[in-house]
């Protein structure tokens, strides 16, 4: 076929598909918007990178936790704001002491094969996780949720049926924790909690996940996967909540050079992509129906090595200079430019219910915070005659590379340090942290959960996470209280106002999501801080 | 010759050997490990994936249980990275593919280098060679990964001719970018090699000969001169069509083709040290066979060549 035929049979076919479309659509219209819906539901949108698994128990990746959100359903969902909603279970009860939660499951939540979803599937799913046989990466993250005997069973040390989760029956599931935990029932939206089928598991074993073999109980099914190009997932009939779902198709490509992905964007293969750095100015002037930005949940900071750095940066004034000499708002509209925030706290300005304290250099202009800087620095004895000599470390990015380049032109032109830029590949330099083999530490965190803890517990003395090794006995006694109050709030702001007195990390900006949209896609649910999207409550508007 | 190949063959078994093992001592001194993260999972769980991959063990017996799979069982074991998948799974389903975009791209570079290089040769310092050295030169200077975006805004943004990606089970639309850039600069390193022994041929006294004799330039060219001067590139060639078969990280990456070569770089960056030694292996092996297979052809071109 020549491409001139080509084009004429694709026109005469898009022109059919146009007028049926019309005739179908004459009554389409979203239920709760109004808007008029596209013949054709179809949603793809682009990944940077494979999935290392999307089985619910070992998934370790945002992509591939959304894929499992629409694969399988949890015990409770999130809405677009990331409240909790019902999910298979229409709801629970907490006891009085905050430790038992029961929930009720609705009768009429089906598995993609005909069986019904019980409590039983959902113990097994925990089960599963927390089995040291299975050997998830994710087993700690029943600890976060303080699941009874979480750590013990993933230590070998108890068998899985010591957890605290059981079915009472077939409709009512309790989990047990061992600390009031007001974030819990969020952390029943998480994938790693998800039901499992242990028999089509121990039919078809690893590749149980195959679209041939897999059995699903949310609101698609996997219908094709092909490694490092693309997974597509359809509707399940059987979910039941099918009726009210939208989009027929969404398929995520798998693309890791992200301006391949801007261009296919632009050639109409994409519905959704992220906006390379650098390059949101200009997109929000050209398109700015569709160049978006909005939080979150991310921080970006340095660490200081506490225990093995440098003499210098265990003085307190030194690491306050090094801190007060950063200009965020240079990274942040410069450097960054896509929406990002300035931080001087380790907690996202975004999450739900956080009162960001008055910390002290955040109210200061940068002459006023540079001037601080230069005479704490002189204070501790360093100046052009007795210069201090740092090293940066940071994974190989541009980005990185940018904002590393950046402080330490301002360090030097401020305090006048020397400073070292050294970056590493991804694995060498997390041994590097993990290990105190650095002096300044580029790092980043995202959070687990919609509350400040998720953050703060990594400045904890005990927190397998804490890179810097910070530790302060009063930070680690206010965490420890956290858990436990009813409202922790002032808490955590006192952690922060102490954290930031002792620079105990250089909080340096929070994210922002920052993505090509067509202006078609209806419903992403940008205030969902943690960004646990669902395909089911997106749609495809007809076009105008 | 028989025994040649036989002797080949035997040194290659110790050759493979001794990569495997240097591979394997090479990825345990890089630091970091398959699990780390930058929420490094507490230890028990560490404890449970070293167990359940086997990475507790010492290594040499680490080294041997993993030759004695590979040989015995042809069992590359599963990947680290990717937990529903084994080293089997990705060379099963990424080798086909570059293989066929790698095959078609040599054939590429192959046909339209040899090409080049003859017509440059014959057409000597002519408007036709410096064209053909320019197209070359051309080539060669642009690496594929500035040639990749160039295609994608051509093709696919500008004039909406091709997919910008993925494979979708090998159709031709989705095979005609990935192997434009991969073929391109080897097609500028053939046809200047082809056209450099070309030159050379066409001055020596054989040929002289023939023209004296008054044959027809065509029988010239392709009876008598060809072939000798075919040498150097099969010499080139060989290693050129493993490279090639075994994938770009650059066309993969770019275009999302789900080949092997973004397989193998990730690998390394994920320290999925299964991946890593399985393609180690396949690539290797690939190397072996067609350096034989370039000295065997050796053999059938040039009479002088004696093993």
């Amino acid at each position: 076929m020549t491409i001139r035929t080509t084009l004429l049979t694709g026109t005469a076919s898009a022109l059919i598909a146009l007028a049926g479309a019309a005739y179908a659509d004459g009554h389409a219209t979203h239920p709760v918007t109004g808007d008029a819906l596209a013949s054709e539901q179809v949603f793809t949108y682009r990944v940077l990178d494979d999935f290392p698994s999307i089985d619910p128990q070992l998934i370790e990746d945002v992509e591939g936790s959304a894929v499992a959100r629409d694969l399988f359903e949890g015990l409770m969902n999130e809405d677009a704001q990331g409240n909790v909603i019902p999910g298979v279970a229409t709801g629970f009860e907490v006891s009085d002491d905050g430790l038992v939660y029961t929930f009720t499951l609705r009768d009429n939540a089906m598995w993609s094969d005909g069986v019904k979803v019980t409590a039983q599937h959902f113990v097994d799913g925990i089960r599963r996780a927390a089995d040291p046989a299975t050997a998830s990466d994710y087993a700690w993250y029943l600890e976060v949720t303080g699941i009874v005997n979480a750590g013990a069973v993933t230590g070998g040390d108890m068998p899985v049926e010591e957890l605290g989760v059981r079915a009472i029956d077939d409709a009512t599931l309790e989990i047990t924790i061992d600390a009031p935990r007001s974030y819990f029932p969020q952390t029943a939206t998480f994938p790693t909690l998800f039901p499992a089928r242990l028999d089509v598991i121990a039919e078809h074993g690893d590749n149980w996940m195959d679209p041939e073999n897999i059995v699903v109980n949310g609101a698609y099914t996997l219908s094709e996967y092909t490694p490092q190009e693309r997974l597509t997932r359809v509707r399940n009939e059987m979910y039941w909540n099918n009726d009210a779902t939208i989009l027929d198709e969404v398929t995520a490509l798998i693309i890791n050079d992200e301006n391949a992905a801007l261009t296919r964007y632009f050639a109409g293969e994409l519905n959704m992509t992220d906006v390379p750095a650098g390059q949101f100015p200009r997109l929000s002037e050209e398109y700015p129906t569709q160049a978006i930005s909005f939080p979150n949940s991310c921080s970006y900071y340095y660490l200081f090595n506490h225990v093995s750095g440098p003499e210098a940066i265990q003085d307190v004034r030194v690491r306050q200079a090094l801190s007060l000499a950063v200009d965020r708002g240079v990274i942040v509209d410069s450097v960054l430019a896509g929406g990002q925030r300035e931080a001087y706290t380790f907690t996202h300005w975004a999450i739900p219910g956080w009162e960001t304290p008055d910390i002290e250099i955040a109210n200061l202009t940068q002459e006023e915070r540079n001037a601080r800087a230069a005479e704490l620095m002189a204070e501790a004895g360093y100046g052009s005659d007795n210069p201090l000599e740092l090293e940066i470390i940071y994974n190989t990015s541009d980005s990185h590379a940018a904002i590393a380049v950046a402080i330490g032109q301002m360090w030097k032109q401020t305090l006048g340090v020397e400073t070292t830029l050294a970056n590493q590949e991804w694995g060498t330099y997390l041994d590097t942290r993990g290990e105190q083999n650095y002096e300044i530490a580029r790092a980043g965190w995202c959070a687990d959960y919609a509350e400040p803890s998720t953050y703060l517990d990594l400045l904890t003395t005990e927190s397998s996470y804490n890179d810097g090794r910070y530790s302060n006995a009063e930070v680690d006694a206010l965490m420890q209280e956290a858990k436990t109050t009813e409202d922790p709030l002032a808490l955590y702001q006192q952690v922060e106002t102490i954290a930031a007195e002792e620079a105990a990390i250089i909080p340096i900006y929070h994210y922002a999501s920052v993505r090509m949209m067509s202006e078609n896609l209806k419903n992403w649910p940008t205030e969902n801080l943690l960004q646990n999207w669902y395909s089911r409550d997106l749609y495809i508007a007809a076009s105008e | 010759m028989f025994s040649f190949i036989v002797r080949r063959l035997a040194v290659a078994v110790p050759t493979l050997l001794i990569l495997i093992i240097l591979s394997f001592m090479l990825m345990f001194a890089a630091p970091g490990g398959p699990f780390l993260s930058e929420r490094p999972p507490p230890q028990q769980v560490l404890d449970n994936l070293n167990a359940k991959y086997g990475l507790d063990q010492p290594y040499l017996k680490q080294i041997f249980d993993y030759v004695v799979n590979v040989v015995f069982y042809f069992d590359f074991g599963p990947s680290f990275q990717y937990r529903d998948r084994t080293v089997n799974d990705v060379i099963a389903q990424g080798f086909p593919v570059t293989l066929t975009y790698g095959f078609w791209s040599f054939v590429v570079a192959l046909i339209v280098g040899i090409g080049l290089g003859i017509a440059a040769a014959i057409k000597h310092n002519t408007w036709l060679d410096y064209l053909a050295v320019g197209v070359s030169i051309g080539a060669e200077m642009l690496p594929n990964f500035i040639l990749a975006p160039i295609l994608l805004l051509t093709f696919t943004l500008a004039l909406g001719w091709l997919p910008g990606g993925g494979w979708n089970g090998g159709e031709w639309q989705y095979m005609v970018m990935p192997i434009i850039a991969l073929s391109t600069s080897y097609m500028a390193s053939i046809a200047r090699i082809t056209r450099a022994s070309m030159i050379e041929v066409m001055n020596s006294n054989f040929i002289r000969t023939a023209k004296a004799k008054g044959l027809p330039m065509r029988t010239v060219i392709f009876r008598h001169a060809l072939k000798p001067s075919l040498l150097p590139i099969l010499s080139f060639i060989g290693p050129a069509f493993v490279a090639m078969v075994t994938g770009s990280f650059v066309v993969d990456s770019f275009f999302s083709t789900g080949g092997i070569g973004v397989f193998f770089v990730n690998a390394a960056f994920n320290r999925d040290y299964a991946v890593m030694m399985g393609l180690t292996i396949l690539v290797g092996s690939m190397t072996i066979i067609f350096s034989l297979i370039v000295d065997i052809l050796y053999a059938w071109i040039d009479p002088k060549i004696r093993y």
